[in-house]
């Protein structure tokens, strides 16, 4: 099953980025097909960090990964880069569950 | 803007060639972390090295490792990552005419066209500089990306548990510091955090992965609805200005 979903979103993405490339601009450049591919990342990427870090199962939980998220946020304010971002929301959360 | 035929002065050819190692290794970085957030989620080395390999896209493949972590189902994991990738599709259009590949080496290219390869092309004055920037930047991404990748994968096999070390916490900071440099506009905003309370309040009624999918919605909702007031709204003040 998951190398199924592997290949299966590798062929995809791949052409994906291949229509890109070939197709005519007037058939998808178009500003309705623009705004959504710009609020697509924005509205995964704000789900996936609700889930990723409240979610147990079918539960909703406040733990130490919370915590880690406020890490991050911090981290991002001081301009930190990705990597330190993740070392710090990881370190964070691991320091809570220490004490 | 269609690109001329200019030889390139090889001082800009060589500097344009640098700063394409540069962002390569800087996003080298970035896939170490991929790599271990993907053995903590359960999928092993191979099945890793292959997400780097075959879709080539940050953000997509940290999406199907997020929802496989949060025990979401692979293949919703997939349409996830689907969705997220299909912002190099707008990539791609603004590259083509820049970039004036064809046959195989269009082919060829695509698997390259991804946020950096972009960003490092798309601002060229001629082709020659487009291409010797995108193909620097997507083959110095590609090759560091994979071995890090690898190396992120081994590590984090090794590190057993991954809850003591906070990696499954790691994950949320990953997808935030992708989200943060999105967040500039106040549409932006009121797409995440409706996004966030649709999934959230998702959670505890339908199966993992599927709350993540249905916060697609949101973006297509808002997209359709905001051409109404804000996007008239624009061209009334363009319009103003001529």
């Amino acid at each position: 099953m998951t190398w199924t979903a592997i290949l299966l979103a590798g062929a995809g993405c791949y052409l994906l980025k291949l229509a890109g490339l070939s197709v005519p601009p007037r058939v998808l450049e178009r500003p309705l097909v623009e705004r959504i591919a710009d609020l697509l990342p924005v509205a995964l990427l704000s789900a996936l960090i609700g889930v990723q870090v409240l979610a147990s199962g079918p539960h909703l939980v406040l733990d130490a990964r919370l915590v880690g998220l406020g890490a991050a946020v911090v981290a991002l304010l001081l301009r930190a880069p990705f990597i330190v971002v993740v070392l710090v929301a990881a370190a964070s959360a691991a320091l809570v569950r220490l004490l | 803007m269609t690109g001329t035929q200019l030889p390139l002065d090889p001082a800009e050819r060589s500097s344009i060639i640098r700063d394409g190692l540069a962002v390569g290794l800087a996003t080298g970085a970035y896939g170490i972390s991929f790599g271990a957030l993907s053995v903590t989620a359960g999928l092993d080395v191979l099945q890793t090295c292959a997400l780097s390999l075959l879709l080539f896209t940050g953000a997509s493949q940290f999406a199907l490792v997020g929802v496989v972590a949060s025990g979401g189902a692979p293949l919703s994991g997939a349409l996830t990552a689907l969705l997220l990738g299909s912002r190099n599709t707008l990539y791609g259009l603004r590259l083509a005419p820049l970039l004036d590949w064809h046959g195989w080496r269009r082919m060829t290219a695509a698997h390259l066209v991804i946020d950096e390869s972009t960003a490092m092309s798309v601002n060229r004055e001629s082709t020659s500089a487009a291409r010797v920037g995108f193909l620097s930047t997507g083959l110095a991404v590609f090759v560091l990306w994979n071995l890090a990748t690898l190396g992120g994968a081994l590590a984090g096999t090794a590190l057993g548990d991954p809850r003591t070390f906070g990696l499954d916490a790691a994950v949320g900071g990953a997808f935030l510091a992708l989200l943060w440099p999105r967040l500039t506009s106040v549409l932006n905003r009121v797409v995440g955090v409706a996004a966030v309370a649709l999934a959230l309040g998702l959670v505890p009624v339908t199966t993992a992965g599927v709350p993540v999918l249905a916060a697609a919605v949101v973006a297509v909702v808002v997209g359709a609805a905001s051409d109404r007031s804000p996007g008239r709204g624009a061209r009334r003040r363009k319009g103003r200005h001529r």
